[in-house]
């Protein structure tokens, strides 16, 4: 299908292009999805621009994955005639289309990209106000910075190598020049600095950017005081150097990954609109719009985004993405359905009791305590070691002032500038930030991303590692299967995979990956009853497969998940179905349990106990039928014990845990899936390097110490100079740029080191 | 020694117009994806029959 589309528009290049092209599986899509993209009050929300003539929009595609993806996306214009433009942000995976509303519709722009499988990603989120643009404000400065530190080291050169007495009018032309080219970093570069010092000094907090401020703006002062005054040069050539450098640092830390979101709530899961049945239509809504006593049609696959009494036809609804249970749940008319849930067998019917805001997944949310917790958050060592720099600086300022007070009250002045001058705490400043980066850039590349620089020490800092089962600990693409019972032929085997092979049931799929696809079997009067089980006469015999009320008709308590097989009402045995652990989990646990408290929350029944125990030792908590509110009470409940908490899940149901905890992780089979929000996100096969990812952090600490004691080496030298007043520019030229390379050298070159042998 | 002078100046102004370079560079976008950019030009434009619409 998608190639006739291709082929009738010229486009089949697409082929050539990538030898795999069209890798995705293509889902098919409702006739009526993109319905809501009708409705003015939607478009309007979604749209960036619009006159009457034209619109433009982006859409997200998680679907692009190759450059003929790009190549297919940039010439859509082909295959809509309303198309004015459509440009790839491939980083972003996202398509700025502009396109001519007399032509075509928003509507159909969707309905073409769905077409030709990129089905466009329009969630709840969307709705919001606009993302904040990318704040590149950083970048200019230091641009700005690096020209000013560029052109006055140059011209300071006759300032270090001494110049002819002819020339002091030349000498006087640089000092001014230097002076002007100083201004703008002074004014504009370090504002970052300015502002992070005033924010934190209005908390009562010294943090290290005021002291590094303080030092700018003294040197500045300085330096401006003896070009005036015709006395000297000045410092702007260090001065500009640090704020460059620093800004570099700055930057390298706070690079984070731009594809990878950390933010989502639930709104980036929930559709934007849904089917809302009134007087036998289906009129699109859009979802803040909903209305208790509303009804709503949920079509097969669709999310309930709201709770809700069924009204009509039969919910099998797959939890697993709020409680991580694994298996759909059935839910007969009357009963109260939760949002969250997926509808996985035909259309249903649904009265909204509760609106989306007030739903029980979304008050996860909405919970006071996520409102403020920026400020509980821990203190970074760095501000701490860099508050008693400070100190210790003011002290010695103070004594050597009032030393030549009494001595040579001329040289006072110039003496403790010349010591704010030297000894502001920029070394360790860099050698964090550049620590970070580096360590930042080395986890992303082993795919494991953090949000930011603070959670290399929150990693570093936990002292008990909670995991949720389903999804984290076991591969929810995998199962154990084990057959319990009467002996059964190989030939029987092939029946029950046969019949299986009939249902899309997920443990009838489950059933026919273990035993092989049948071959040269024949089903006749298949029958499902949903939530129970399937029968039909494979071969020659009746064969029964379900639940246990289902094949035998008693009621019974199962273990754990089975599925019973009887033939022609003989009933033979089951097939316990078990969680696939992921072959890395033992060995990490292994590890893990010598330093680290465990403990498992699990949303599942307690089946697995045994298995779950002898694997993570005694020690371990095991809770199970966990509601995602309890797992966010225990993680509550465990930092009240002075714990620091790092959590691992990977569901919605675990997004309150996450965010409660210390350092919330989430799992993902890939970074394109979505992940609930959390401090960070780790593909699930690099689990196994957990414990030398979190070594990695810890080592950062040491890195980081390491290099500020070699930043004090410096520090001493000029001290030197500058209590005695004879702070030459010269050694100041020398000093700062040395020490600021031989801390980047030292700290990159360590914990690229550290990496290297430990694998990463 | 005024051609320092002038020197200085055409210096000043040259780099001056590298910053405003980079700058415009960073405003316009340039350095945020950089896939894109680099498969686009490897695509040929086929004499379509009908012509682009602006």
């Amino acid at each position: 299908m998608v190639y006739q589309i291709l082929n009738q528009s010229d486009l089949c290049d697409y082929y050539s292009l990538n030898e795999n092209p069209g890798l995705n599986q293509r889902i098919k899509v409702r006739k009526d999805k993109f319905a809501f993209l009708d409705d003015e009050k939607i478009q309007l929300q979604l749209v960036s621009f619009r006159d009457e003539k034209q619109m433009h929009i982006t859409f997200y595609l998680p679907q692009m994955h190759c450059s003929s993806c790009l190549y297919l996306l940039e010439n859509l214009y082909r295959l809509d005639r309303g198309v004015v433009s459509s440009k790839v942000n491939f980083t972003r995976k996202e398509v700025d289309i502009i396109f001519l509303t007399g032509k075509t519709s928003l509507r159909k722009i969707a309905e073409t990209l769905t077409s030709i499988g990129y089905e466009p990603y329009i969630s709840l989120n969307d709705l919001k106000e606009k993302r904040p643009a990318i704040d590149k404000s950083m970048v200019y400065q230091i641009g700005v910075a690096g020209f000013a530190f560029g052109n006055i080291m140059l011209m300071s050169f006759p300032e270090y190598l001494g110049i002819d007495a002819s020339e002091k009018v030349l000498l006087n032309v640089f000092r001014w020049a230097n002076f002007f080219l100083a201004i703008p970093v002074l004014l504009y570069s370090a504002l970052p600095f300015y502002q992070s010092s005033w924010k934190s000094l209005k908390h009562k907090f010294l943090n290290i950017d005021a002291p590094i401020a303080l030092a700018i703006i003294i040197t500045f002062i300085r330096s401006a005081y003896e070009v005036i005054s015709g006395t000297g040069g000045g410092y702007f050539d260090s001065m500009t150097g640090i704020v460059f450098f620093m800004l570099a640092g700055r930057i390298l830390q706070d690079k984070t990954q731009r594809q990878l979101s950390f933010e989502r709530d639930y709104t980036s899961y929930f559709p934007i609109a849904v089917s809302v049945v009134k007087e036998d239509k289906e009129v699109p809504t859009a979802l803040p719009d909903l209305k208790t006593g509303d009804t709503l049609l949920i079509h097969h696959e669709e999310l309930i985004p709201a709770d809700g009494i069924l009204t009509k036809g039969k919910a099998f609804i797959d939890y697993s993405f709020v409680t991580g249970e694994s298996l759909p749940v059935l839910k007969e008319m009357g009963e109260i359905v939760y949002a969250g849930g997926k509808q996985t067998e035909g259309n249903i019917e649904i009265l909204v009791v509760k609106e989306v805001t007030q739903s029980y997944l979304t008050k996860l949310w909405n919970r006071d305590e996520f409102k403020n917790t920026a400020e509980n958050k821990n203190v970074s060592f760095v501000h701490l070691l860099s508050r008693y720099f400070t100190y210790i600086i003011l002290a010695i300022a103070a004594a050597t002032a009032v030393y030549w007070q009494l001595n040579d009250p001329a040289k006072m002045w110039p003496a403790v500038t010349a010591i704010f001058i030297i000894a502001c705490p920029c070394a360790l400043f860099l050698s964090n930030t550049f620590t970070n980066g580096n360590i930042l850039r080395i986890l992303s590349r082993n795919h494991f991303y953090l949000r930011n620089a603070e959670t290399i020490e929150d990693m570093a800092r936990a002292t008990h590692i909670v995991f949720d089962k389903t999804g984290t600990l076991t591969s929810t693409q995998q199962q154990d299967i084990v057959y319990e019972g009467k002996s059964i032929s190989t030939y029987q085997l092939q029946q029950v995979a046969a019949l299986a092979e009939s249902s899309n049931h997920p443990l009838s799929k489950a059933l026919v990956k273990h035993l092989g696809r049948a071959k040269g079997i024949i089903v006749d009067n298949f029958k499902e009853t949903t939530g129970q089980g399937i029968e039909g006469v494979a071969g020659n015999d009746r064969v029964k497969l379900g639940s246990y009320h289902f094949v035998t008709g008693k009621t019974a308590t199962q273990p754990g998940t089975a599925v019973f097989v009887s033939f022609n009402n003989d009933i033979f045995g089951y097939f316990l179905f078990s969680n696939h652990y992921r072959e890395a989990i033992p060995s990490l646990i292994k590890e893990l349990k010598k330093e680290y408290h465990l403990s498992v929350l699990s949303g599942d029944n307690t089946a697995e106990k045994e298995t779950l125990q002898k694997l993570l030792g005694k020690k371990a908590t095991l809770l199970f039928h966990q509601k995602p509110e309890d797992k966010l009470q225990y993680i509550k409940y465990l930092q009240q014990q002075g714990e620091k908490v790092m959590m691992i899940g990977d569901g919605l149901n675990d997004a309150g845990a996450l965010k409660q905890s210390d350092v919330g992780i989430a799992v993902a089979e890939q970074t394109n899936n979505f992940t609930p929000s959390s401090d960070a996100i780790i593909e699930a096969k690099q689990l196994s390097k957990l414990t030398r990812f979190i070594s990695l952090c810890r080592a950062n600490r040491n890195i980081v110490i390491a290099s500020f004691v070699l930043s004090i080496v410096y520090n001493v030298i000029g001290l030197f100079f500058a209590v005695q007043g004879t702070l030459s520019p010269l050694i100041a030229a020398i000093l700062m740029p040395s020490s600021s390379l031989s801390i980047l050298l030292l700290t990159f070159g360590s914990s690229t080191l550290i990496a290297k042998q430990m694998k990463l | 020694m005024s051609v320092i002078i002038i020197l200085l100046i055409a210096s000043i102004s040259i780099a001056g117009l590298f910053l405003f370079a980079f700058l415009w560079g960073v405003k316009s976008g340039q350095f945020e994806d950089d896939y894109s950019p680099s498969s686009r030009i490897l695509f040929d434009d086929k004499p379509s029959s009908e012509t682009k619409t602006v």
